[in-house]
């Protein structure tokens, strides 16, 4: 049984600590906001670079002139994986959500026999995957001086792979990621970004989708010049969408610790009130018993 | 008064303009090109420059583009920008290391298609630096 002394610094130490958690889950909202408005704005960018793609990939009719970046390599041998996680833990499961997802995505690659090599985008991500699979870890991109994250930064990844790739270095890239469902729920994704698989519905749809465009230079050209472009932005997407979603799990994380630590404040104190009045109750009979005595 | 018709310029971050403008001056990778209302339809890919654009308004406002292509239909233009800035914004140590940038590029370059290409980009750069210095 601990003293009535433990007990009464064990509750400051647990309210010490919520109110650590506290202040985080604060933070966290107004980051989730902030990261919500980036992945926001980004939106209308992506949406019409699927757009315009999505014509061009039609006026070209999937003919010979291609770029390689959309067609691929015609094999599937090398398997270029880039994980996308966070670089500060403290979010409930989230990166270990994407971690496992991947992890058995890997498995899965590996008992077919395929070679797999991982990027890994944060820190966390590659401390998790270090362990089973550090071998085929060819590199790892650090994010954490990056305050707010900009579109340079998924550029200087896409370029690296499609770096790559020119080098023949793999043969199909798969990102994977959070994808940003709720501040409760977030979905672990795969991505297949190399070679391109465009949505060719999203031509159809748009009203200048049957327009007969005049290209400047050949459409060809602009593909080979649009393709690395759309990766460097599903890239960018991706890693808004994983600050957006670490910062919502760490907001319910957050709020589930604070929760526990007022549960257990609670408890504690019953145990300390019991305890102190066991002990007054405990004296009084030694008084009363003492008295009678006499 | 020429008719208005829908400009929007946006960059991966962020879509900068939305609005409805007279006439867009538009830095073609073939040259400059100026867009007014009920344009026939052209997809372009765009050199670093400057856009010029003139609002219904009558204003005139003037960006940075680095890169990136432009989507021209009869109903409205839009521009999509690697990066883009107005020109009152312009951050001339950016451009400073993007010129630098460029020269490692084109100094590193393999063979002789990547490094043509690596210097016209140097030099669209370097022209576009003389061009804002003055503003």
């Amino acid at each position: 049984m601990p003293s009535l002394k433990d007990l009464r610094n064990r509750i400051a130490s647990v309210k010490a600590t919520q109110k650590i958690t506290k202040a985080m889950q604060m933070v966290a909202a107004a980051k989730l906001r902030r990261a919500q408005e980036a992945a926001e704005a980004a939106r209308p960018y992506s949406e019409r670079m699927g757009a315009v793609l999505a014509n061009i990939t039609q006026a070209i009719g999937g003919g010979g002139d291609a770029p390689a970046l959309m067609t691929g390599t015609g094999k599937d041998d090398v398997h270029l994986l880039v994980v996308c996680t966070a670089e500060r833990g403290l979010c409930g499961g989230f990166n270990s959500q994407i971690a496992r997802f991947a992890r058995d995505h890997i498995r899965k690659l590996l008992a077919d026999g395929k070679q797999v090599k991982i990027i890994c985008v944060g820190k966390k991500g590659f401390d998790i995957l270090r362990r089973d699979y550090g071998a085929l870890i060819i590199e790892r991109v650090d994010l954490r001086e990056v305050k707010t994250l900009g579109f340079v930064n998924a550029d200087a990844i896409a370029k690296k792979v499609i770096h790559l790739f020119n080098e023949g270095g793999f043969d199909i890239c798969t990102l994977f990621y959070s994808q940003f469902k709720s501040v409760i729920s977030q979905i672990p994704t795969a991505q297949q970004i190399i070679p391109a698989g465009v949505v060719s519905d999203a031509a159809e749809a748009k009203d200048g989708g049957s327009a007969v465009y005049e290209y400047e230079p050949e459409p060809g050209e602009i593909l080979s010049d649009l393709i690395p472009r759309n990766i460097s932005v599903q890239v960018f997407r991706a890693l808004l969408e994983n600050a957006a979603g670490e910062m919502g799990a760490k907001m319910s994380a957050m709020d589930n610790a604070t929760r526990n630590a007022g549960d257990m404040i609670n408890k504690l104190s019953i145990t300390y009130n019991r305890q102190r009045q066991a002990q007054i109750t405990k004296e009084l009979i030694e008084i009363i018993s003492g008295a009678e005595a006499l | 008064m020429p008719e208005a018709f829908k400009f929007e310029l946006v960059s991966p971050e962020r879509l900068l303009v939305s609005e409805q403008v007279e006439s867009v001056v538009i830095p073609g990778a073939e040259g400059e090109m100026t867009v007014m209302a009920h344009h026939a339809p052209v997809m372009t890919t765009i050199k670093p420059g400057v856009v010029t654009l003139k609002t219904a308004s009558g204003k005139e406002e003037r960006y940075v583009v680095f890169g990136g292509f432009a989507d021209i239909v009869p109903a409205g233009c839009t521009l999509l920008a690697e990066s883009a800035v107005a020109v009152g914004d312009i951050d001339r140590a950016e451009l400073a290391r993007r010129i630098q940038e460029a020269r490692e590029d084109a100094a590193d370059a393999k063979d002789d298609q990547t490094r043509s290409k690596a210097e016209q980009f140097l030099n669209q750069l370097t022209t576009l630096e003389g061009a804002i210095l003055p503003a």
